[in-house]
């Protein structure tokens, strides 16, 4: 957004900033950051504990890493959320298209209702249903894969996908469609031009939000999972009696680490090219 | 005449319908379908090591607002359960109205930066959450302990002469609630704000109006599909959360989600349990598709 | 995009489907299993194991009773082990197959679960008592008044395990009443006990290790190596063996019903009772495994540990908690809800 100035009692001044709003926003990324900070802190540390300092050693580092366990955890984690972020925010994004800006459709109440009941209903129970659900479908077909997680965790996923979605569509600004049509656009065509771009931002809320709901997910993972398909979640949830071993922090850091120099990559390649 | 606008509002219906429709069916078959399972279950007795027993019996449904007095034998309002449930409802007010707070300045700063950069911001606030839930309620845990960071931040500056104790408080879930939810608060405000065009503010400004009226006569009621979608998301997974409340909270005091899961595990009453979870969804879904008209209430389409 | 999905699943997949040889699945505890000890057997017999986890006996059940879990080998508490023969969820042992049976310590061998061991072998065993920072409290720690009935010392900093089973029978036999008590008048006292003793309770969590160890807590019911890996980060921690009674458990290896790697089954089996490896197992765990001769391999600070091993003293307060059923689930479940409320 350019920045927007007005001329008012001879000063000039940004409309966009709202007084307060600046310094809650710089708090809030601070207090997000801090809890991260000790994670990432203390997955340096050399002794067995969680939060006693027992100073500075890379040991849980070379534990996690060689303990397949934790690594298969976080790979399997990985791929059922980018699978389930994928899918959930297409199906998700195609429905807030059709059930958003028509006017009154017969039952967009029940796909309403239908499409947010993953919100409405404690995960233990979607969890024993799909516990025995899939245990029919498994027996039947024989296959055990990754297929089941990814596909419960579409499901859920998208509510978390939808919302934001359909909040940026309703009452966005039709008359740069109707333009578009009115120059004979195909109504594809007016789509991939005007409507999706316009829309790119809440996808991407979107999307962003379904891949950090699976990869939080625990008790539906746990009830689902086939032999081996340990998410990181469910491995620390096997931990809790027990209590919990530092290499989950280090194997956290070394995921933030990872994302964060593709991102830095991400961001410098994009500057780059304008 | 009307008969063209009875075909145009067919077409529309199909479209709306054929849109939905992969999104709905992989809710039916993953979400929805198998939750029959659970309406089947609840009417059923339990098994006597959990799972249940293929006989009819009410006592499910019965149990939630009445149960006998296990020493006595006479019935009596489940006051239990009616605790645990308003206990969940507060909290998850709270948070949504917390997440609020914090979340729109937020969202609006996110939404205010220049184009190039509103990505970034955008991963910066999620970032944080592609750790998973549990080692970041455990990381909370760590900040707001005793020996914690904020107590050596809040006693180095003076500001407090004994340690806070937080943990295993209110407080502290509460705390991890609000951290826990606010993506889901932020990204839906983000979607709208984003969209929102500044030169209304502008000719909010030209007709001398105070920051305070521009705030409550523009940016509210415009960005207002964005506050329903974020409170829907903090509010209504807030009533089953089950992770940081057991976690924070020390565990002493139970939520709906924790309640429900009990039954489902060491307490092994999978119909009462499943009764349980029937209840609060259609409690929750008529307060929601309720909540939504009402806030809709002046547009014609929901 | 739909047939790369598939694709990629089937891909994903091929670990399981190929299950045909040289392949293993066992379902058990998180944190629960020594990776050496793994390596191994897999490089023994090779073998390739794969570990996947559960958090409460009541999950895994409902798991494997769901059928098509793709498991060969769980490892339920003793008082789950009836439940899952009386299912029909797992095979009797052909003893023939397990030289090392005989290993099995002979306290062990006819247990309550399994007379003559015919449907499960020993992996762990422990009590459940509570541990005191001596400290704090220089009292008798001997005793569930800890927690039942806390010195003014420990008051606000008391953890029970949010366990309903155990902490229920540390609390019966604290009122004088049996594990697993059907009598309303005992049952009565256990509630208004533990209702009168909440206030005085910090938090009801699994984390014990890491808060003994950090003085978090001042005082915690506790599972005996939990207690022992507290002390080892905390001097001042000390394990009690309440004198009214405590708590015994033990974790089993059963052989599923539907199991597709039976014969890497056995050897994995037989494996784990030869004291060589049952120490191993011990050393990683922290816990006592109820094998014949595997003291001699045990690491020196477990062989002596008070933890672990239980004195002569206490030795018959002890009393094994089962999976209760009918009524006296019942009294529980209610207690303990009205304990959370």
């Amino acid at each position: 957004m350019a920045e927007r100035t007005t001329r008012r009692g001879g000063k000039s001044f940004s409309v966009t900033r709202l007084p307060g709003f600046a310094p809650i926003a710089v708090v809030v990324f601070l207090v997000l950051y801090a809890p991260i900070a000790t994670l990432v802190g203390y997955s340096f540390n050399a002794s067995e504990s969680v939060s006693q300092w027992g100073g500075f050693s890379l040991h849980w580092y070379g534990v996690a890493l060689q303990n397949g366990e934790v690594t298969d955890a976080a790979i399997t984690s990985m791929i059922v959320a980018g699978f389930a972020a994928v899918i959930s925010t297409l199906v998700a994004t195609m429905a807030a298209l059709g059930t958003t800006r028509r006017g009154h459709v017969p039952g967009q109440t029940v796909i309403y209702a239908m499409i947010n009941q993953p919100l409405m209903v404690p995960e233990i129970v979607t969890a024993v249903a799909l516990l025995i659900f899939f245990a029919m479908v498994k027996q039947a077909t024989g296959y055990t894969g990754l297929g089941y997680l990814i596909l419960a965790h579409s499901a859920f996923c998208i509510p978390f996908a939808y919302l934001p979605i359909r909040a940026r569509l309703e009452g966005m600004d039709l008359s740069l469609e109707t333009a578009a049509a009115d120059l004979y656009a195909s109504p594809w065509q007016t789509f991939r031009r005007v409507t999706l771009p316009l829309l790119m931002p809440a996808i991407f809320a979107g999307a962003m939000l379904a891949f950090v709901i699976s990869l939080d997910d625990v008790v539906i993972t746990e009830f689902i999972k086939s032999p081996g398909q340990d998410t990181l979640p469910t491995f620390m949830m096997g931990q809790l009696r027990r209590s919990m071993k530092p290499d989950v922090n280090a194997i956290s850091t070394l995921l933030l680490g990872v994302t964060l120099v593709m991102l830095s990559a991400f961001f410098l390649l994009s500057r780059k090219r304008d | 005449m009307s008969s063209n606008e009875d075909r145009a509002r067919a077409a529309n219906t199909r479209t709306a319908w054929a849109l939905s429709t992969p999104a709905l069916a992989l809710l039916a078959l993953a979400a929805i379908g198998p939750l029959l399972i659970v309406l089947v279950y609840s009417f059923l007795t339990p098994g006597a090591h959990g799972n249940v027993e293929w006989a009819f019996s009410l006592e499910g449904w019965t149990g939630i607002v009445a149960t006998k007095d296990i020493f006595d034998d006479t019935w009596g309002l489940a006051d239990a359960n009616i605790s645990i449930f308003w206990r969940s409802v507060k909290l998850s007010l709270l948070t949504t109205v917390i997440t609020f707070a914090v979340g729109f300045p937020t969202a609006w700063f996110i939404a205010t930066r220049p184009p190039k950069a509103r990505a970034m911001w955008l991963f910066l606030i999620t970032i944080p959450f592609w750790t998973n839930v549990l080692i970041r309620t455990f990381a909370i845990n760590q900040v707001i302990r005793n020996e914690g960071i904020l107590n050596a931040i809040l006693l180095k500056f003076g500001l407090i002469d004994a340690p806070l104790q937080i943990t295993y408080t209110n407080t502290a879930v509460l705390i991890g609630m609000v951290y826990v939810y606010l993506p889901l608060m932020v990204l839906p405000l983000f979607a709208v704000i984003d969209r929102f065009d500044m030169r209304l503010l502008e000719a909010g400004y030209d007709l001398y109006a105070s920051r305070m009226q521009i705030l409550r006569r523009v940016i509210l009621p415009i960005t207002k599909p964005g506050i329903i979608a974020g409170s829907i998301l903090v509010f209504v997974p807030c009533l089953g959360a089950y992770v940081t409340p057991r976690i924070l909270g020390g565990g002493k005091l139970m939520m709906i989600g924790n309640f429900i899961e009990l039954q489902f595990g060491q307490g092994r009453n999978w119909p009462l349990g499943a009764a349980l979870s029937m209840t609060l969804l259609v409690v929750v879904t008529i307060a929601l598709l309720f909540y939504v008209r009402t806030l809709n209430g002046d547009r014609k389409d929901g | 995009m739909k047939k790369y999905l598939i694709a990629t699943a089937l891909l994903l997949s091929s670990t399981t489907l190929a299950a045909a040889e040289g392949e293993l699945f066992l379902y058990n505890w998180g944190n629960y299993t020594s990776p050496e000890m793994i390596k191994k057997f897999e490089d023994q017999y090779g073998v390739k194991v794969t570990i996947t986890d559960f958090d409460s006996n009541d999950t895994a059940l409902a798991k494997i009773e769901a059928g098509a879990h793709g498991f060969d080998l769980a490892v339920p508490s003793a008082g789950f082990v009836g439940i899952y023969a009386e299912k029909g969820l797992i095979q009797e042992l052909d003893l023939a197959r397990l030289p090392n049976h005989a290993n099995i310590a002979p306290e062990w061998m006819n247990v309550a679960w399994d007379e003559g061991r015919k449907w499960s072998v020993p992996w762990q065993w422990g009590s459940t008592g509570v541990s005191v920072n001596t400290k704090v409290y220089t009292g008798d720690i001997n005793t569930s008044a800890i927690f039942m009935d806390p010195p003014e010392e420990l008051k606000g900093k008391i953890n029970v395990i949010p366990e309903m089973g155990d902490v229920l029978a540390l609390a019966t036999m604290y009122e004088g009443g049996e594990v697993c008590s059907e009598d309303p008048a005992v049952m009565k006292k256990v509630r208004d006990a533990l209702l009168a003793a909440k206030p005085s309770w910090m938090a009801m969590d699994y984390s014990t290790v890491e808060k003994m160890s950090n003085n978090d807590y001042a005082a915690t019911v506790d599972w005996n190596g939990s207690s022992m890996r507290a002390r080892l980060g905390n001097a001042d921690v000390a394990y009690g063996y309440p004198k009214e009674g405590f708590g015994l458990w033990m974790d089993n290896v059963v052989l599923l019903k539907d199991a597709k790697n039976v014969d890497n089954a056995y050897l994995f089996m037989d494996f784990i009772m030869q004291p060589e490896n049952a120490a191993a197992l011990s050393a990683f765990a922290r816990y006592a495994n109820g094998i014949a001769g595997s003291d001699a391999f045990m690491p020196e600070d477990m062989k002596t540990a008070p933890e672990i091993v239980t004195p002569a003293e206490f030795a018959d307060k002890g009393h094994f908690v089962l999976a209760c059923s009918g009524k006296a689930l019942e009294y529980q479940t209610a207690i303990w809800t009205e304990l959370q409320k």
